[in-house]
């Protein structure tokens, strides 16, 4: 590593710092209904989302409320994404013809999209017919990202209420995070992508033949417009295969910086908002400390793995699935941050990673997808982290643990070990799944640990919603597209269901004014602690796969053995 | 009550008979952890037998062998704790053994026994007899000896009327004869229940033992999880680099894992710690009526606390003698001391000894003749003393100020100017002012206050830097109040109680999200008590007292509280230390274990593979390995009974001073510890030959 | 029923607002605003399409400078790495391959999206000695082509950002302009 590779690694650090309470902030106002600087010319269409959709705007919802409207709006959202892509080939906006997507594809990925998982068991540029893409998955991708934003939401007004019963109103949640700050944000986003040279047209694909005679069929597509929510969403689902490491998706290096950041932003910011929603800044300051830091530990294991060199090979630096325009430091921050929140998309090869540095994106996942993590639910999830931890650490004060004068009782415990629970059982179960039956084992094209590797990732990328993959594994098979869909259905819905339930429960709690010689939540000792818990609850589920994966090939390529 | 030791061979032969008893699943199943660690003891076992055929690993018996111990370790914990509740419950049943009971009905006796009462019975005690059952003196008054509860062997009076009304079945009448209303059904008393909560028979558990036997269980289920997902982890793996590992990856093995995994530590201690939390409460002569209330006082946020006997010491004493102008101190002594001999009370008794500190004034009563006392009356609201003396009639009199003033006025004298501002000045203060006077001449005031307990300070300040604010409860004018409080250093007052305004102070503390904790032994003081979080009332008050409050002090020493809610605390700091404790272990078993299943995988021809890496603690064998880390785990619940039943130590520090020492302790003790036991373990086993 | 018909309308119009309106606005503005690189930065050569800047083409005369290895076989349906393992022996046995064709550096390396336009000038300079001898190059001709690597090279972007770069289409196109001319 240069001083310009560390440069490539502090400057969308540097700008995620500066940008979170700016958009944090902005956040805070806009989604409370409050007066900001979008009001005067998107208010008319936040109105008129609620007069169309038949929204009363002052409705205050219970959470069951909260959490059937969000259930029904999303299966709406997977039917009508299964429709059109079963449908597509009879559909407009089809100029290469593309053919209906087999069910069992179209099922994963309907699935994959309204989970805010985009995996991709598909390649976009010979599968998705542009109506498929703009109306289905981009549709989803900001859909997908606002029913997050969501749920934070409802979980922050769950702390911030004293003794209400309700959580907000999912719809004006799902309006205001839409209307003001994922579709503005993807906006100029998106003209500047284009203007870095991503294709944004309708046009049919471009036949050429290349200087030495060679012919080729160049893609189009509404691309730049997908790729901005993709990255802001926390989505990833790549408009081409190759996603971000396609020229067309991740055109220059300033394209490629700014959606380096945007991939954290939204997650980031929504730390600050946090703090601004509770009237107490350094709770969210916490919250994005600890999250920042272990990117920041992530990143420099990754680089350092990265950067080693590969004695298998015999090679000092392997870059095999880095584009050159990219580079070995944009790739390791890329996959680092892509894997921190649940984004999943890539700008180079996971699969092709050095064992450490694949190693580290596996365990950002599966840690939970709260460093950082998804738009809203990143947020949520690690709110559960702090509950879990409150409660350990509170017990250990002498008294019944609370957080934010909100007392942690049975039910917020269940509650949150569901959360917890829920995705570790699906990734334990799907793996042993596809490791003992034959489906499962066809997909594996890596020999020795890295073929074990690949499943582990596809599955703990499934259950935590992330979507990245090693791609080696042949997914598109009936087997992968049923298992890894139940498996993102599981990962979404039992996280959020029981996220909500706390939020309706701790809403009902009568909240206690703190106190000052109390168990506070916003010391350097809370954060130590926060990131002790998500280590060692991550760890201790998932050393055996890590020791079996990624640690083991390290060893191996350590002494130099090839598969 | 008597005191124990904790391990008295009595009890540890009980236990240990018990943790047998103890194994039947049904039992089981209400521990989740521990019944996951029975399933395991007892698959490994079938399977062991089924492979018997082909010979039995030595290393696979004793992994079940361990299993087992495991198991009956958490249980022996649990009877040990429930060992030490029954011996109390034995000694108080031993009280209850065949009381007849004298029944009046009407103006007729009959004799009875005493499992034959009924609510609303009248029974006659006279000395000598046993009181039959909990119940009300509604005639009479006698001395009552309770020490067989309380452990007190000083006699309590009890009394009709009044707020000492309340006796309890199993104690003896001393003297005189007194009639008790029974007002606790046969088999429900107070003995009753005291029995039945020390033995642990009707334990339920608390909101916070359910809380973290969730967590437990949901940790548990994801290690079986685990555990099960890593067969065909390990069978893949294998396959991959083309090893054998079918002779490491066994049931027995990967059901060693699972066990030491699962939080077994806590999950054997959890239910021994709850158990010796309400035990370490009827040590301290507390009474706790659920484990509910025990935890609760560990989460008291607001105590309130009674003035007098409390805060102060039960009555005023003389401070100061302030002569009027144109006398001297000392003839103010004097005839305070003169004025105060006949005077009994505490107010009295503590002028004539000041009067003796001050000025060696020796007076007493058979010395003077010629004397008559005049006794305090409500009408004239002065005592003194009329002496015939060759000087002439001296009348000495000490009373309120008005009093004093009207008789000197009476008398043709006057108050002195000087006399007003110095009894405004001690009522402001909070003291109360006595003027005395001789014959038409004021002399001076003595000056009487409130003596604030010795330490009581201190006390206050400990429980501020532990969270808790605490409010003193008082008759007296806010003024007066408000000077007590500050020299006590109480956080709060509330002046001019009354049993409506405490109740509404208990509901406005607890509307702000408030845990209160309050002692009383009123009648009054009933709804307050039932409406407090934690009400503790003392034994010696009422039926209705005792009835309402959530805990009953045997000592009726309302301080008691302070003492209480650190037990609370200490009940739910052993549990989070252990909890703790417990899940930093798991680290160290993976660097034992995981090496030990995998050393084998990626090796070359006769040598180990890269996993063996892991082996930090550098253990001999793999199977010496995983053994060790059995055997760490099943030894570490007994070397930790001690500590559950004690308890973590509690000091009262601040809330954040706590966990980093606790985090430090049972953190990164957890941590660490393993590290060492389970390397030590593996040079003694391999030492001895086991493996 | 009132929430069913909520989320159903709910449906509709954030797929008419997210899913027409915001592509069509974006589509609409780079029309005019950035109509080359809406339309995949075409390369046109007498007017014919010969590619795209932003697409590797294969080049496999040793008379061009060639791009990194594509997975996908420069074919862009579908865009793709290789995905080798890290511990990969078909890898290693790709790398031999490659360094007995006198690859270097990255271009040992398959590109992750197999449509690689660029690679390192360093990459371009360790290739000018194949083309030269391939096209019988004189020193002063070879001297020419450096110049050309070095014209053609892009720096970091704002001299701070992602990595030096050569354009391989458009180096090819140069170099053989450069040389027709000479």
């Amino acid at each position: 590593m240069n001083e310009h590779d560390v440069l490539q690694i502090l400057i969308p650090l540097g700008l995620l710092v500066v940008l979170t309470p700016l958009l944090g902030g902005y956040m805070a106002k806009a989604l409370q209904g409050k007066n900001h600087l979008l009001s005067k010319p998107l208010r008319p269409l936040e109105a008129l989302a609620y007069r169309l959709c038949l929204v009363d705007e002052k409705e205050e919802m219970t959470w069951k409320k909260y959490a059937s409207s969000l259930l029904l709006f999303n299966l709406f959202g997977f039917l009508a994404l299964f429709a059109l892509q079963t449908l597509q080939a009879r559909l407009p906006l089809n100029p290469q013809g593309l053919a209906n997507i087999s069910w069992d594809s179209a099922f994963n990925t309907a699935v994959s999209f309204v989970t805010n998982t985009d995996w991709q068991g598909y390649a976009g540029e010979t599968a998705m017919s542009y109506l498929t893409q703009m109306l289905g998955l981009c549709v989803q991708n900001f859909l997908s990202a606002a029913t997050g934003m969501a749920v934070f939401l409802a979980l922050t007004r769950g702390f911030v209420s004293r003794g209400s019963a309700t959580v907000g109103n999912f719809w004006v949640d799902l309006t205001r995070s839409t209307i003001y700050v994922l579709l503005p944000l993807s906006f100029v986003l998106a003209l500047v992508l284009v203007w870095q040279g991503s294709v944004q047209n309708v046009a049919p694909y471009v036949s050429s033949t290349g200087v030495e005679g060679g012919a080729q069929s160049i893609p189009m597509g509404p691309a730049a417009s997908q790729i901005a929510i993709k990255q802001l969403g926390t989505n990833g689902g790549g408009f081409f295969n190759a996603n971000g490491a396609h020229p067309f998706e991740n055109p220059t290096p300033l394209a490629n910086l700014l959606e380096l950041v945007a991939i954290l932003l939204v997650p980031s910011a929504l730390t600050w908002t946090y703090g601004v929603m509770l009237e107490r800044r350094r709770q969210g300051l916490v919250v994005f400390a600890a999250m920042f830091t272990l990117l920041s530990a992530g990143l420099a294991a990754s680089l350092w793995a990265q950067y080693g060199p590969n004695r298998s090979l015999g090679e000092p630096a392997v870059i095999e699935g880095i584009d050159t325009r990219i580079g070995t430091a944009n790739c390791v921050a890329w996959s680092v941050f892509t894997t921190a929140a649940s984004n999943g998309s890539v700008n180079c090869a996971h699969e092709s990673l050095s064992p450490l540095s694949g190693g580290v994106a596996l365990v950002n996942i599966m840690v939970g997808e709260v460093v950082f993590g998804g738009v809203g639910v990143g947020m949520a999830g690690m709110l559960v982290f702090i509950l879990i931890t409150v409660f350990l650490s509170g017990l250990m004060v002498g008294r019944t643990p609370e957080y934010l004068g909100k007392k942690i009782e049975a039910r917020e415990v269940r509650m949150s070990m569901v959360t917890i629970l829920a995705p570790s059982a699906v990734i334990l179960i799907g793996s042993a799944a596809a490791l003992m039956t034959p489906a499962g084992l066809a997909g594996i094209s890596a020999k020795g640990p890295h073929g074990f590797t690949e499943v582990v990732y596809a599955f703990t990328s499934a259950a935590q919603n992330n979507g990245s993959a090693f791609e080696g594994l042949n997914a598109n098979s009936p087997f992968y597209n049923v298992a890894l869909g139940l498996v993102m259905l599981v990962g979404r819905f039992l996280t959020i269901i029981p996220i909500l339930a706390v939020a309706g429960s701790l809403a009902g709690k009568k909240s206690v004014a703190a106190r000052e010689t109390g168990f506070r939540t916003d010391t350097f000792l809370f954060f130590a602690l926060l990131i002790a818990t998500i280590l060692v609850v991550g760890v201790l589920t998932h050393f055996p796969s890590l020791a079996l994966g990624p640690i083991v090939e390290h060893l191996l390529v350590g002494l130099g053995r090839t598969f | 009550m008597r005191k124990q030791t904790m391990f008295s061979t009595r009890l540890v032969v009980a236990a240990v008979r018990d943790s047998f008893i103890k194994l039947h699943p049904r039992t089981q199943l209400a521990n989740p952890v521990i019944f996951v660690t029975l399933v395991g003891a007892f698959i490994t076992t079938v399977v062991i037998i089924a492979n018997a055929p082909e010979g039995v690993s030595a290393f696979e018996a004793q992994i079940a062998f361990w299993l087992w111990l495991t198991v009956l370790f958490a249980n022996f914990s649990e009877a040990l704790a429930e060992g030490r509740g029954k011996a109390q419950a034995d000694a108080l049943r031993k009280m209850k053994t065949a009381v007849r009971a004298r029944l009046l009905d009407g103006e007729k006796e009959t004799v009875v026994n005493a499992g034959d009462l009924k609510t609303g019975d009248s029974v006659v005690c006279e000395t000598g007899d046993f009181i039959p059952g909990d119940g009300e003196v509604t005639e009479g008054i006698a001395t009552v000896d309770e020490s067989a509860i309380t452990g007190e062997s000083a006699p309590v009076v009890r009394e009709s009327g009044g707020d000492r009304s309340a006796v309890t079945g199993g104690t003896r009448v001393i003297s005189d004869r007194i009639v008790v209303r029974i007002t606790a059904e046969p088999g429900r008393s107070f003995l009753d229940r005291m029995i039945g909560l020390v033995e642990g028979a009707r334990r339920r558990k608390t909101p916070n033992e359910v809380a973290l036997t969730i967590l437990l269980a949901a940790m548990t289920a994801l290690f079986l999880l685990v555990v099960v997902a890593l067969k065909p982890y390990a069978d893949y793996s294998a396959g991959a680099a083309k090893a054998d590992l079918s002779k490491v990856i066994t049931i027995p093995v990967l059901t060693a894992l699972l066990v030491c995994l699962i939080p077994t530590t806590i999950g054997g201690l959890l239910s021994a710690i709850g158990i010796s939390g309400m035990d370490r409460l009827i040590r301290k002569n507390v009474i706790a009526k659920s484990g509910r209330a025990v935890e609760a006082a560990g989460d008291v946020d607001v105590l309130l606390l009674d003035k007098t006997g409390t805060i102060t010491l039960g009555s005023r004493m003389a401070r100061e003698f302030i002569p009027a102008s144109g006398h001297s101190e000392k003839l103010l002594a004097e005839l305070a001391q003169l004025a105060s001999l006949s005077d009994e009370t505490p107010e009295g008794r503590s002028i004539v000894v000041l009067a003796k500190e001050r000025f060696n004034l020796r007076a007493e009563v058979g010395t003077l003749a010629e004397a008559s006392f005049i006794a305090f009356s409500a009408h004239t609201r002065m005592s003194g003393v009329d002496i015939r003396g060759a000087a002439g009639a001296r009348s000495i009199r000490k009373g309120a100020f008005d009093a004093i003033k009207r008789h000197v006025e009476s008398a043709g004298g006057t108050m002195p100017a000087n006399i007003l501002t110095v009894v405004e000045t001690i009522a402001k203060s909070g003291g109360t002012p006595l003027v005395v006077s001789e014959n038409a001449d004021v002399i001076g005031v003595v000056h009487l206050k409130d003596v604030v307990k010795g330490g009581i300070r201190e006390r206050f300040a400990q429980m501020r830097r532990m969270g808790i604010k605490t409010v003193m409860i008082t008759g007296d004018n806010p003024l007066t109040a408000a000077a007590i409080a500050a020299e006590s250093g109480v956080d709060d007052f509330l002046a001019e109680a009354t049993p409506e305004t405490k109740l509404r102070r208990i509901r406005e503390e607890q509307e702000k999200g408030y845990m209160v904790a309050m002692a009383g032994d009123g009648t009054n003081d009933a709804p307050a008590l039932a409406q407090a979080d934690v009400g503790v009332a003392m034994n010696a008050g009422t039926q209705a007292a005792r009835e309402a409050g959530n805990m009953v002090d045997l000592d009726s020493n309302p301080t008691k509280l302070i003492e209480i809610v650190v037990t609370g605390k200490q009940l739910l700091m052993t549990r989070g230390a252990l909890t703790t404790f417990s899940v930093a272990n798991d680290v160290a078993k993976y660097f034992a274990i995981i090496p030990a299943m995998f050393a084998g995988l990626y090796a070359a021809p006769g040598g180990v593979g890269p996993l063996a890496g892991l082996n930090v603690m550098a253990l001999h064998s793999p199977q010496s390995a995983i053994l060790s880390a059995v055997i760490f785990n099943a030894f570490i619940i007994i070397a930790l009974v001690p500590l559950a039943l004690k308890g973590v130590k509690y000091r009262p520090v601040g809330a954040m001073t706590v966990l980093r020492n606790n985090l430090l302790v049972y953190g990164l003790g957890g941590l660490v510890a393993p590290f060492l036991g389970i390397k030590l373990i593996d040079v003694l086993i391999v030492g001895v030959g086991l493996v | 029923m009132r929430t069913a018909a909520t989320a159903f309308a709910a449906l509709l119009f954030f797929t008419l607002l997210t899913g027409v309106l915001y592509a069509g606005a974006v589509a609409g503005i780079a029309r005019f605003a950035f109509p080359k690189q809406a339309n995949g930065s075409l390369v046109v050569r007498g007017g014919r399409v010969v590619g795209s800047e932003l697409i590797a083409q294969n080049f496999k005369d040793p008379k061009h400078f060639w791009p990194r290895p594509s997975a996908a076989g420069f074919n862009p349906l579908p865009s793709g790495g290789s995905n080798y393992a890290p511990s990969s022996a078909a890898l290693l046995g790709k790398i031999n391959e490659r360094k007995k064709l006198g690859m270097t550096r990255e271009m040992l390396f398959a590109s992750g999206s197999g449509l690689d336009p660029h690679i390192s000038p360093r990459a371009a300079h360790d290739q000018v000695e194949r083309i030269a001898a391939a096209r019988g190059l004189n020193e002063m001709e070879k001297n020419a082509v450096r110049v050309l690597i070095a014209v053609r090279t892009e720096g970091r972007q704002y001299g701070l950002l992602g990595e030096e770069r050569v354009n391989v289409l458009l180096l090819n196109l140069a170099l053989d302009e450069e040389l027709r001319r000479e």
